[in-house]
């Protein structure tokens, strides 16, 4: 059996008062790459209707605002991997979309629906974890609609849940503008066998101070690595505190990160050690990047 | 129903749709647009691909309703775009059924380069590739070859490699700038006589690039009924009850039909009827797949629905899953009626004294091997429709016999199962084939004809069975997983002295052609090689995995890799190259085999092995004269290697690179005593056309275009006068089984020697016309003529007709006499005035062969390969990429090198798929693997750069001296990577696939051996 009624709102207020009619028995759907195949491979249970958010008018523009970049929740990540405004400042984010499944999937599938999808090992919420990003939160009241911003890792409940309401959706997403000796990367391992999904992703944004050597500002995000996406805040805190930038500090985070994260096996995705082992090789590989990248966006002193 | 209104290739339609229907759906079922293809349903194969204002989807599971006021355009309409786009564009038409070369002017530059280049073979993925590389070509109009990759990345074919794909869309975009499509470079060859050895695109071409070309599930019956089947949900279980009651009360379904509900044979199988047409009663499930019950409804949805309604009560038994414990005394036995247990078949190969060979050897390795269970992965789901006797349709006419429409290997052994089954006359049941989108040996194997006939019998209704892709994975029979332990004795100067091994082969629930696959794997387990003695024992061994049977290479893919590597660390530990080493010990002409065969001829493997050392010696000394120009200092190991050792690791880096080698042979034929023949039957018309026919199966592999090759030659008639008719049991004599790469040689010849009896019958009536021998009577271009030259030949010298007559095909300028010639058409008025049937059959019959263990000739052919692999492997992830691959491939003849190229390059990335990708996992008989997301064959970007050598050592038989390439193609491979792993890093992998998280935590242990794969028990 498939979904009764599909549904094309032109406004958030639509999508949720419709929601929340629903009370339960309606999805929201965007690309519906995930949840669609979810349904049809009977991991999801059909719901009575389906309501598609990709037709809310401005939900997929990618714009400028008061110093943030602000994503609507409905951007494909086709969308993304060919901004310029993301490429400059969020390349973490870019390279990470630009990854996910082949054209065709990208073409369709949003970085709401992956971040609403709460994978611990989805790229684009890694890439969006790694700049720091916040959530819009939509909630329908009964009577109009109120969004609130708030931490991105505040909407994870656990694997492939997410902590929103039945009269709650996803409007976009933002991250700050930082102009200046500020660079991210992102990078990840794929298993030739079996599973679709990475073993291990990795991004990680780096902000320099003016002389180009200390970090003011780092963000590692990292998965699967836990239940829910994953920030490597004590090798921040390593790499924060270190008198410069240098392999020293960067093989010391990866100890940190490989302390911290929680990594398992995963039957045929990928072992424990194998998992440890690609926690260091992704940090090799992003940390320099991301900081050449600041480096390059520097006007030092 | 809400409605839906969108532009399809230019036209608004307004439909009412369900919620839940697809694009796809809606496009392929309801628009009838068909040349949209679903290959898995799960936006994991591409196949679906169209553009949805400009961008490309997988329609597959992409609501129809986000199209609603959409622009959508298919492989149907994209020649019609492309043409309105063009300032000529109102100059060119399309002529269907007009000549080739004036249609492929009027397509996309895409269409006409696929067709040129062979990129399309089986065509089910070709729609997608297309619709997917022209958002490519519209935004990049000189694309690299990483571009093309990036783009295709998600869009899959089985047949190709890719190879020719990269280069279709690159020579189109050729044409969409300069106006001029340049030519597809091939590799040398013999020189070509008039069709035979001409790289000719497939007769089939541009129906697959246009979507014209109708698979199963293209065809559509008026009052159609869908099946749904029931499958066991546990590996060996009896069936106590099924009620079926909730499903039969369901609106609109008609019937469920079980065991009781078949009136003739309830089981079926190749070779052993053991396989039961439903599980029940005296025949438990015996696996998870196995079919218990079919419901027929009105709609393919609510059959698949009312399955969830069908309760059965099982009675769960002890099931056996892996072939050694298969084989012990307390083992669960699967078949009680059998004599042996859980054994399907011993299998032995005796040679000389093994005992006195390992004492004569300097040099003992043992080693065992684990090959995984694989899958075909043909892009077209399997789907047959039943069409009743007396049913008439509108579109595909009156049915006088009960009918299955199907794409299958073996026409003839269906219609005599589904006879058996249905308790009818062989005469009552007409296989008719459509196009095929792929088999590579998964459909030999009955799967959905029986139940579409028997639903058809049953309801009096057209019935059609569309496997969905997890169906597919879970049902049809895969590549035997085995275990190999193999023992190689040999002299210090590489003579190698004796060859021990034990396979074990997993066979799974019914012997399909398990004993059939596992004998090949033990006959070929001494590999191409002279060696002094041999023991070989193989069981093939009965479990309650899925079946195994046919699978490109047939058993031999398996034991070539253990044979293969074995021969690396003999030539290793012997201090050899592994080249000559392998020559040393190659077959040759007057070597005899380990089942006692002399070869007599057409043993190209030294030649193979020439090609491809040079090949990779040009390669270092390529890579030397570079890095002495640059003054790159990667090479500490390039300027300290030995210039001898061509396989010596290289790092760059964090990856070290290295080549590896392996040989390989494969029998043409079925041999082993089993009678082989292939018969043909040709017409010719007075308007001056000929059809050749035969049930052979076209499967992708460009039979047909050898067929036509083979016809158009003997008759001296123009290609496109010639058309080919396959795969129907009422309209096509029997050509046997496209199995064990047979086809080019079996009916080639059936083909060929057809033709050539045609021709000789209107020799006969042109020659009485003008008053000469009928051997001066010669055929070009559509024309019969008086060969003045023959003519003069035979007048001159008493004896001497035949010269001419032998070798009329040898004359490149014929001497056509203007006054003593008419045209074939007449020629064909001719015949038929004077009361002769322009039409003939013709039986050919292989060579004998001798059963295993009688001596002689086992086989009456074999093909030869060599192989080299250049892999990368990262040593900080242990990830391994096959960047380069060199081949020489000895096929007798290459009757069209273009086809016998796509052969070749679709055959090496299968087996690295094979390598690196491919396992279909089972866990105590329960598929791991249920969605084609969870089997990873090859994608476009592990192609490697390939160099292919082919090598015409002919056998005298073969048509123009062609032998098999269809399976020896995808053999040596496999063990060539990871002897190239074992270069590269020294680490030695026992078992495929070649897992990186192993690979990369042995390289950090210093272990130097794999023997395992995730999850594998140790070995015994």
């Amino acid at each position: 059996m498939r979904w009764q009624a599909y549904h094309t709102p032109a406004t958030i207020d639509e999508a949720l008062a419709l929601l929340s009619r629903y009370g339960g028995a309606a999805q929201l759907v965007a690309g519906g790459t995930d949840l669609i195949l979810d349904v049809q491979q009977g991991n999801h249970a059909t719901p009575q209707a389906l309501i598609d958010v990709t037709t809310i008018r401005g939900l997929d523009a990618i714009c400028e605002q008061d110093g943030w970049v602000v994503i609507g929740a409905a951007t494909t990540h086709a969308a993304i991997e060919a901004s310029p405004l993301i490429r400059r400042y969020g390349t973490a984010l870019a390279e990470s979309c630009s990854v996910v499944g082949g054209p065709q999937v990208r073409n369709v599938a949003t970085i709401g629906g992956n971040v609403a999808h709460a994978l611990p090992a989805a790229d684009g919420t890694i890439g969006l974890l790694a700049l720091n990003a916040e959530v819009q939160v939509c909630t329908w009241n009964g009577s109009a609609v109120e969004c609130t911003w708030q931490p991105l890792l505040s909407i994870f409940a656990g694997p492939g849940k997410n902590r929103l309401a039945i009269n709650q959706m996803i409007g976009a997403f933002r991250f700050p503008m930082r102009t200046e000796r500020t660079g991210s990367a992102f990078d990840r391992i794929m298993r030739p066998q079996g599973v679709a999904l990475p073993i291990l992703g990795v991004a990680a944004q780096v902000t320099l101070d003016e002389n180009g050597e200390r970090a003011t500002a780092v963000t590692i995000a990292l998965g699967p690595a836990g239940p829910i996406p994953f920030r490597a805040t004590e090798s921040e805190a390593i790499l924060l505190a270190a008198p410069r930038l240098d392999e020293e500090a960067i093989e010391a985070a990866i100890v940190a990160a490989q302390r911290q994260a929680e990594l398992r096996t995963s039957k045929h995705r990928a072992s424990k050690e194998y998992r440890h082992e690609m926690v260091a090789v992704l940090l090799r590989r992003v940390l320099p990047k991301a900081i050449e990248r600041a480096q390059s966006r520097s006007t030092f002193g | 129903m809400p409605m839906l209104t969108m532009t399809v290739n230019g036209v608004q339609h307004t439909l009412d749709v369900p919620a839940g229907r697809f694009l796809a759906e809606v496009l392929r079922y309801d628009l009838k647009l068909t040349g949209v293809k679903i290959g898995c349903n799960e936006a994991e194969c591409g196949a679906c691909t169209v553009l949805v204002n400009g961008r490309s989807v997988d329609s597959c599971i992409f609501p129809a309703l986000k199209a609603q006021g959409a622009e959508v355009l298919t492989i149907e309409g994209l020649a019609a775009a492309w043409r309105t786009q063009q300032p000529s564009g109102a100059n060119l038409h399309l002529h269907e059924n007009g000549d080739q070369e004036t249609e492929l002017e009027a397509l996309h530059p895409l269409q006409e380069a696929f067709v040129r280049y062979g990129a399309t073979q089986c065509g089910f993925c070709t729609p997608g590739f297309i619709m997917q590389a022209k958002t490519l070509l519209d935004a990049n109009p000189n694309p690299s070859d990483a571009e093309i990759k990036h783009c295709l990345k998600d869009t899959y074919c089985r047949c190709t490699g890719y190879v020719s794909i990269i280069n279709a869309v690159k020579a189109a975009a050729e044409k969409m700038r300069t106006g001029q499509m340049p030519e597809p470079s091939l590799p040398e060859h013999v020189e070509p006589l008039h069709y035979v050895g001409q790289p000719l695109p497939r007769p089939d071409a541009i129906d697959k690039v246009t979507g014209r070309a109708l698979y199963a599930d293209d065809y559509w019956f008026e009052g159609m009924l869908y099946g749904a089947t029931l499958r066991s949900e546990h590996p060996h279980a009896r069936i106590l009850s099924i009620d079926a009651s909730a499903a039969e009360a369901l609106p609109g379904v008609w019937c469920v039909l079980t065991q009781k509900d078949v009136p003739g044979a309830l089981r079926h199988g190749l070779v052993e009827a053991d396989w039961p047409v439903f599980a029940g009663g005296d025949y438990p499930a015996r696996y998870v797949g196995d079919p218990i019950a079919l419901v027929v409804a009105e709609t393919d949805e609510l059959a698949h629905d009312a399955l969830k309604r069908i309760r059965v009560e099982y009675e769960v038994l002890p099931a056996v899953t892996d072939p050694v414990t298969a084989r012990r005394p307390d083992a669960p036995v699967l078949h009680p009626d059998r004599p042996d247990g859980n054994l399907l078949k011993h299998i032995k190969v005796r040679h000389g004294d093994v005992e006195a060979g390992f004492a004569a050897a300097d040099v003992i390795v043992e080693r065992t091997y684990r090959t995984p269970m694989t899958e075909h992965a043909f892009l077209e789901p399997e789907c047959s429709i039943g069409v009743p006797a007396g049913w008439s349709d509108p579109r595909f006419g009156y049915h006088d016999k009960l009918t299955v429409y199907v794409g299958s290997q073996i026409p003839y052994a269906d219609r005599d199962q589904v006879a058996r089954c249905l308790g009818l006359p062989k005469e009552a049941v007409r296989i008719k084939g459509t196009v095929m989108g792929g088999g590579f040996g998964g459909k030999e194997d009955i799967a959905g004809q029986i139940h579409a006939a028997l639903a058809a019998q049953v309801t009096g209704r057209p019935v059609k069975i569309l496997y969905t892709r997890e169906e597919s994975l879970r049902f049809h029979p895969k590549r035997h997983p085995t275990i190999i332990r193999i023992k190689t004795g040999a002299k210090r100067d590489g003579t190698i002295t004796a060859v021990e091994a034990e396979l074990y082969g997993d066979s799974g629930a019914y012997a399909s052609l398990g004993e059939k696959v596992m004998t090949r794997a033990t006959t070929h387990a001494t590999g191409p090689y002279v060696v002094g003695s041999a023991k070989i024992d193989c069981y093939a061994m009965y479990t309650n995995n899925a079946p195994c049977g046919a699978f490109r290479g047939f058993g031999v893919t398996q034991s070539a890799f253990a044979v293969e590597s074995n021969m690396d660390i003999v030539a290793e530990a012997l201090g050899m190259d592994p080249i000559e080493f392998r020559r040393k010990n190659a077959m040759r002409v007057g070597a005899v085999t380990a089942t006692g065969q002399v070869l007599r001829e057409s043993v190209g493997l030294l030649t193979c092995l020439e090609k491809v050392e040079t090949a990779i010696r040009e390669w270092w000394r390529e890579r030397e004269q570079e890095s002495g120009r640059t003054g790159e200092q990667d090479g500490a190991s390039l300027s300290g290697r030995p210039s001898s050792n061509l396989f010596a690791p290289l790092r760059i880096g964090d990856k070290v690179y290295a080549w590896g080698v392996a040989a390989g042979y494969k029998n043409t034929g079925l041999g082993g005593g089993a009678p082989d023949k292939s018969e043909a039957e040709i017409e010719v018309f007075p308007n001056g056309r000929a059809e050749i026919r035969t049930s052979s199966a076209e499967m992708g592999q460009n039979l047909i275009g050898v067929l036509a090759a083979c016809t158009a030659e003997e008759l001296g008639l123009p290609i496109r006068n010639v058309s080919v008719l396959v795969m129907d049991t009422d309209l096509t004599p029997d050509g046997g089984p496209t199995t064990a790469s047979r086809q080019t040689y079996l009916s080639g010849n059936a083909a060929r020697l057809a033709a050539r009896a045609m021709r000789e019958r209107l020799q006969g009536v042109v020659a009485e016309k003008f008053d000469v021998p009928p051997e001066v009577i010669a055929f070009h271009e559509g024309l019969a003529y008086v060969d003045e030259a023959r003519l003069a030949a035979v007048r001159g010298e008493t004896q001497g007709a035949q010269n001419g007559s032998q070798h009329p095909l040898r004359s490149r300028t014929p001497a056509i006499s203007r006054s003593r010639s008419i045209s074939f058409a007449e020629a064909v008025k001719l015949l038929i005035e004077e009361g002769r049937s322009p039409k003939l059959r013709y039986e050919y019959w292989a060579p004998k062969t001798q059963p295993l263990g009688a001596g002689g000739d086992m086989h009456f052919a074999f093909s030869y390969a060599v192989h080299a692999a250049l892999v990368s492997v990262d040593t900080t992830t242990g990830e391994v990429a096959v960047e380069r691959v060199v081949s020489a491939h000895d096929v007798g003849r290459a009757i069209n090198p273009l086809s016998l190229l796509g052969q070749i390059e679709g055959g090496i990335v299968m087996g690295i798929g094979n390598a690196l990708t491919e396992h279909y996992i089972v866990e105590n008989g329960v598929p791991w693997t249920q969605h084609l997301g969870q089997y990873k064959m090859p994608g476009i970007k592990h192609t490697p750069q390939m160099c292919n050598f082919i090598v015409e050592d002919p056998t005298a038989e073969g048509p123009y001296g062609a032998k098999g390439v269809g399976e020896i193609s995808s053999i040596p491979i496999s063990p060539a990577i990871t002897n190239a792993i074992y270069n590269a890093v020294g680490v030695r992998c026992l078992a495929l696939p070649v897992d990186q998280d192993a690979l990369l935590l042995a390289m950090k242990r210093g272990e130097r051996e794999l023997d395992r794969r995730w999850g594998d028990p140790p070995i015994r």
